[in-house]
């Protein structure tokens, strides 16, 4: 019995005991705090070198952007920025909202905006993804409420971008204290304010009173919250039930079914996705995958129907595009491979392997269970899989060295509905691309570059077109997660996977 | 004794920095420190501003250096996870450690070491059976079950003591209790059989004839006998508290060094990972050294031996 057979029934056992506890109780309303608990321990909080989502969740209680995504229409909503118009394709322009008080007492203005992302597009400051400033050029004041942004290339993505990903600090305070300054102490226009910190433990946040009228973020209607690491989910569940805990995310679908009858288990969709990538091209290499009637094959190899029931269940369903449809220019018309082993099998036979092949498939940041089925329905078909699991780092070394055939993993989008934020990525030609297919490269860059949307969703569509017709990947489904919630919690998810507490209240 | 000290002391300082080189090696032998830090949504070019903007370009040797000259002026520079000073971090997660440890051993210690002298006084009566059971029960159950079966008895079903975190020191109730009971059983059953074995040696037989009372046979000539191994023993155990019982610290949400290690290690945070080794390597060496020079303090025989 393996060590994770072993948990999972000593887990249920544990849970079997939580069953048997009595009523909950209304955690953190009664005082007006949202008690939240995190599995993982959050970053700095300046969003600029941020890579994880609880990090990235806090800091968009703290700071604004200049614009807001409201996920629910899809519509850009003015934030800091009033409003905002292209000069020339090349240049942004935008009216900076008057009124705007920062946590610290400091006045909103021009030049804090001209401060913070001059400071962040500089190479020198870190940036965590470049992919998130590299398209700004310079940013200049206009007047005390007028900015211009220069784009160093075109790119469709920016106003996804400026939609809160790229929050605006307070230019004196960053400027005295930097990137350390603000982790040690951040401060922003946000919703909330931070009252205390043990970094990576415990965070305490108190509404704030000062946030600017007329915000697309809302009057909060919780006062205050208190968010804690708590990397034991068994634990997590053991707070929620005794009353102590209001918030958690991340549930395991089959833990989700036990503690649906004594707490609220909110399941929602999410951008990420799991695919298995092959490889067509890599130096030196010569994996069957080059082929495109074993990838074909592979595609019709693999059940993903019953995968997605079995190990995802929620709101997860299998993908056929390699994007998530979530996404704009997620183009769905495009060749399905339905579960069909013999076809599989009489492809490999016409491209050459009557006797089946063997690949290696390295699996990283993927249950093992969900790897082992699609190795197993892989080896059904004559695909016979070495599966090897590493970490992520290690895996996608391998990957961008060119030494795998196939990878399985997943891919979040920055949680950008926008599929500039995938297909370019693994398709647009750079290193994670070992597909290097100049066609798709070309219509994935046009697109990228465009600010016409009709044309980058066809470019778009076309690009993933011959990507499925050419099998170059094998996407699998998409991701949902399970949220916990007290009874008196009002709490609704978002495919972005940014909780939203600015938006929940009590019952 | 003072040669024994000195010569002691250099080889804990040598096994220290042995112990922060290789582990510094290992972290890049284990994948790209760059990649790691990057996260799964880095792309190849993430990395690489990644790896040059923390000087991970570097040949591994220069950095180890450099880390070292730092190390040795007291600066164990900034937390690439947190972006706060390393000894902030530490600062904030060794007193935790500290009580949850050295509770836990003194607890384990307290149970242990009277229950195995009692225990040897009649083996296979029942209370020998009875410490036999407690010792067996403490090795077979994973702590991370018990640990969660008195978070849902005393946490959730009586609500006695908080479930997780260490903000009141109620909290560190339920996860001294686990952790000892993890610690007692190897203390007790050593214990027990040197007991057992210092009770049937000849001298024994001679200090009860001379007419000493129990006590003082018990106490006074059998246990300094017995204990030598009890102490090497109880030094390695108490070291493992201190370095943090990972699971016990992720059940509990207690933040103590052992998790940061551990979270550290998987984000490639490297100045806090060789900050934690150096510390733990500095205790685990003080540690069996002064278990050394107690067993020297209580055998003549190993002082003259060194």
């Amino acid at each position: 019995m393996t060590r994770f057979a072993i948990a999972s029934l000593l887990g249920g056992v544990a849970l079997t005991l939580f069953g048997m506890s009595a009523q909950p109780a209304l955690a953190g309303k009664a005082d007006d705090t949202l008690n939240v608990a995190f599995a993982l321990e959050p970053e700095a909080l300046d969003t600029y070198k941020i890579a994880g989502r609880e990090g990235l969740i806090l800091a968009r209680h703290i700071y604004d952007g200049l614009l807001y995504k409201d996920l629910d229409t899809g519509e850009i909503k003015p934030a800091l920025a009033s409003a905002w118009r292209f000069v020339d394709p090349m240049t942004m322009e935008f009216d900076l909202r008057e009124g705007v008080t920062f946590h610290n007492g400091a006045k909103f203005s021009a030049d804090d905006v001209v401060y913070t992302l001059n400071t962040v597009l500089d190479p020198n400051y870190g940036t965590r993804f470049r992919i998130s400033v590299d398209w700004i050029e310079k940013v200049e004041k206009v007047s005390d409420y007028k900015v211009r942004i220069k784009l160093a290339k075109p790119f469709a993505g920016a106003i996804e971008m400026l939609a809160d990903a790229l929050p605006i600090y307070p230019a004196a305070y960053f400027k005295e204290g930097g990137s350390a300054g603000m982790a040690a102490k951040p401060v922003g226009t946000g919703p909330y304010k931070l009252t205390e910190m043990t970094p990576g433990i415990r965070y305490a946040f108190e509404r704030f009173d000062g946030h600017y009228a007329g915000s697309p973020k809302g009057k909060p209607a919780i006062g205050k919250i208190v968010v804690r690491t708590i990397p034991e989910l068994n634990t997590q569940f053991a707070e929620l039930l005794a009353g102590k805990l209001d918030w958690t995310w991340r549930i395991p679908p089959d833990q989700a079914a036990r503690l649906a009858s004594r707490v609220q288990i909110v399941n929602g969709p999410i951008m990420r996705i799991a695919y298995v990538g092959m490889t067509v091209t890599a130096k030196g290499k010569d994996y069957p995958t080059k082929n495109v009637l074993v990838r074909r094959a592979i595609n019709h190899a693999v059940n993903r129907e019953a995968i997605v029931k079995a190990f995802a269940g929620g709101a997860s369903q299998v993908l056929n595009a390699a994007c998530n449809p979530k996404q704009f220019g997620c183009a769905q018309d495009v060749a399905k491979y339905d579960f069909d082993p013999a076809k599989a099998k009489a492809l490999l036979t016409e491209a050459g392997f009557p006797n089946g092949i063997d690949i290696e498939m390295v699996f990283a940041a993927m249950p093992r269970p969900v790897a082992e089925a699609v190795a197993s329905d892989l080896g059904k078909a004559g695909i016979r899989v070495t599966l090897n699991e590493q970490q992520f780092a290690a895996g996608v070394q391998k990957w961008r060295a060119g030494d795998l055939p196939a990878f399985f993993t997943n891919w979040g989008s920055y949680g950008t509905g926008d599929v500039a934020f995938i297909i370019s990525n693994f398709f647009g030609g750079g290193a994670d691309d070992m597909v290097q297919d100049k066609e798709v490269i070309d219509l994935v860059t046009a697109a990228d570059q465009a600010q016409d949307r009709a044309l980058r969703q066809d470019n778009y569509a076309k690009a993933l077109k011959k990507i499925a017709d050419q099998a170059y990947w094998l996407p699998m489904y998409d991701f949902n997660i399970n949220y916990g919630l007290s009874a008196s919690l009002v709490f609704k998810p978002h495919p972005d996977e940014f909780a939203r507490w600015w938006l929940s209240s009590w019952k | 004794m003072l040669p024994f000290l000195t010569r002691r002391l250099i080889v804990a300082v040598l096994v220290a920095l042995a112990v922060s080189g290789i582990a510094f090696g290992l972290m890049f032998v284990a994948g790209d420190p760059a990649v790691v830090l990057a996260g799964q949504a880095g792309r190849a070019q993430d990395v690489e501003m990644i790896r040059q903007a923390y000087g991970l370009d570097r040949p591994v040797l220069i950095q180890f250096v450099a880390w070292l000259g730092r190390a040795l002026t007291g600066n164990f520079g900034t937390s690439l996870y947190f972006n706060i000073p390393v000894a902030a971090i530490i600062g904030e997660r060794l007193p935790v450690t500290l009580v949850l440890g050295s509770a836990a051993f003194v607890l384990a210690m307290l149970v242990a070491v009277p229950l195995g002298i009692l225990a040897s006084l009649k083996p296979g009566g029942w209370l020998d059976r009875f410490a036999l059971l407690l010792a067996v029960t403490g090795q077979a159950i994973p702590s991370f079950w018990l640990g969660l079966i008195l978070i849902v008895v005393f946490g959730v079903w009586w609500d006695m003591v908080p479930i997780s975190g260490t903000e009141s020191w109620r909290g560190y109730i339920l996860p001294v209790v686990v952790l000892s009971y993890y610690a007692m059983p190897a203390l007790m059953r050593l214990t027990r059989a040197g007991m057992i074995e210092v009770l049937g040696a000849d001298y024994i037989r001679t200090a009860r004839a001379k007419g000493a009372a129990q006590a003082r046979v018990l106490l006074v000539h059998a246990l300094r006998n017995a204990v030598l191994p009890l102490v090497s023993l109880a030094a390695v155990q108490f070291g493992l508290m201190l370095s943090g019982s990972i699971v016990i610290e992720s059940v509990f949400a207690i933040n103590g060094l052992g998790r940061l290690a551990w979270e550290s290690l998987l984000r490639s945070d490297l100045p806090v990972v060789q900050a934690i080794i150096l510390i733990l390597s500095l205790v685990y060496v003080t540690l069996t050294t002064a278990a050394d020079v107690i067993n020297a303090w209580l055998d003549p025989r190993l002082r003259s031996a060194s």
